[in-house]
């Protein structure tokens, strides 16, 4: 009898995945069922260039089918618990679904209400409505005082504040507003991006383009009221537009189960990416625990990994080959703005190395999200 | 100084390899999730955490408990002050 792999999720790491996993096995040998909540599939950097007005949303989305191959069942539904001592999982419409392997590929969500004032006053591009309203407050926007940050960890793509405060400065000195503007940039550490190897480039550049800089600020509080963001470590500052990246939270029906803590965040091993505690559960992408970039290009890397170990668990078989064990890779490219990239290639060995922003790069990433539908899901590359 | 071998850590975070969100990064996500009096650990192998990560606890005002040598990292353990 064939053997029941269920994948809950639909965004990067398990409709890869559920491909690889239909490449490898005949239907004799699994039965693949990926459960999604929505029908669609959603390439999230593409939101990074829309507050900008560059970009149509319906071009950041496919059918979720369309992207699966034929093997692959795919299930519309909400998962509302996992019972992993019965191996079932239970969905909203009332059906329960026994497994024999399952992957967690559920990922992660904004929680802006999780601080307070963010809501009412704060605005981010880390969803397609939110994406959308802040086009709109920037189209209307004729000089003042804007407010980056980070409003919580983990996040989703950590390069991204740093890509959105170059684009933005370009696109108010594009439309004649830059000398009327304060931009300030805060990061939550003490400089202004995590990677020391990266850090001074992108310090560098924000000074050449008159960004202030605040670093150790971590947002505890937005008063809508007098539009005055106020960190943990104790400093205030006003704002006419605050773009506040909202803290994460892992799926709803993983906070505070026994595979994952109270966020949500599910334990794995951080090579074989097993989840722990379990022999037939595998994790990926955001869904996991492990302090490395929570970005498509993770669930990337680690799905030929899954694919491997779930191959090697169904068949029985010692795990070998490249893809056995995860080896932290993560790829990101970085906007800098005026049409420059660069990239950041790294794994748990060590840290990216990465070039001056250059044209070449910034091309390559255009041409990255417009190929991404074609290669990334597949399993092409 | 605290006693670390017998303190009790409610949660700990490896961040050993971790370039990106890296180990301080690690260690402010756990404060932020944690409760008033939770003892945080977070392992690092990097050298800058030896000056970033006491810097960032007394700036934000909570307690650094110390340092301790772990395999072939740093462990760093504080209590969430407030």
């Amino acid at each position: 009898m064939a053997k029941r792999i269920v994948i809950l999720g639909g965004g990067m790491g398990g409709t890869l995945t559920a491909n690889l996993l239909a490449k490898e096995f005949s239907r004799k040998e699994a039965e693949i069922t990926v459960i999604s909540a929505s029908p669609r599939h959603v390439y999230q950097p593409g939101w990074l260039y829309i507050p900008f007005g560059s970009g149509d949303v319906t071009e950041l989305e496919r059918p979720l089918e369309s992207l699966l191959r034929k093997e692959v069942k795919l299930r519309i539904d909400r998962v509302v618990k996992l019972d992993s001592d019965a191996q079932t999982v239970s969905l909203a419409s009332g059906k329960v679904l026994p497994y024999d392997y399952l992957v967690l590929a559920t990922g992660s969500v904004g929680a802006p209400e999780m601080v307070p004032g963010l809501v009412e006053a704060g605005d981010h591009f880390y969803t397609e409505a939110a994406a959308l309203a802040l086009r709109t407050k920037l189209a209307d926007f004729d000089g003042g005082r804007i407010l980056i940050g980070v409003a919580g960890l983990p996040y989703k793509c950590p390069v991204a504040p740093v890509e959105f405060t170059f684009l933005l400065e370009e696109h108010l000195r594009k439309r004649g507003l830059r000398n009327k503007t304060e931009i300030r940039y805060t990061f939550p550490i003490n400089a202004p991006f995590t990677i020391p190897t990266v850090a001074p480039m992108v310090e560098a550049r924000m000074l050449e383009r008159k960004i202030e800089i605040e670093t150790f600020f971590n947002l505890e509080s937005i008063d809508p009221g007098t539009k005055v963001a106020t960190s943990l470590e104790g400093s205030s500052f006003p704002f006419d537009i605050a773009v506040f990246v909202p803290p994460h939270l892992g799926a709803d029906f993983l906070r505070g189960h026994a595979l994952a803590d109270k966020s949500g965040w599910v334990s794995v091993d951080r090579e074989s990416l097993q989840v722990k505690g379990t022999s037939n559960v595998w994790a990926l992408g955001d869904t996991v625990n492990l302090p490395i970039s929570k970005a498509g290009s993770t669930a990337h890397f680690q799905a030929p990994t899954i694919a491997a170990q779930v191959a090697g668990a169904v068949r029985a078989r010692q795990v070998a080959g490249k893809h056995a064990r995860y080896d932290g890779h993560v790829m990101c490219f970085l906007e800098a703005g005026d049409s420059k990239a660069t990239l950041l290639d790294f794994n748990y060995s060590g840290p990216p190395q990465p070039k001056q922003p250059n044209f070449a790069m910034h091309f390559g990433k255009l041409a990255f999200n417009s190929a991404y539908w074609l290669v990334v899901p597949s399993g092409r590359v | 100084m605290p006693d670390l071998q017998n303190i009790s850590i409610t949660s700990e975070s490896d961040a050993r390899g971790s370039f990106c969100p890296g180990p301080l990064m690690e260690l402010i996500r756990l404060v932020r999730a944690g409760a008033v009096g939770d003892v945080l650990a977070v392992l690092s192998k990097d050298d800058g955490s030896k000056r970033d990560i006491p810097t960032w606890v007394a700036k934000a005002g909570h307690e650094f408990l110390g340092m301790e040598p772990f395999e072939n990292a740093t462990r760093f353990i504080v209590r969430k002050a407030k």
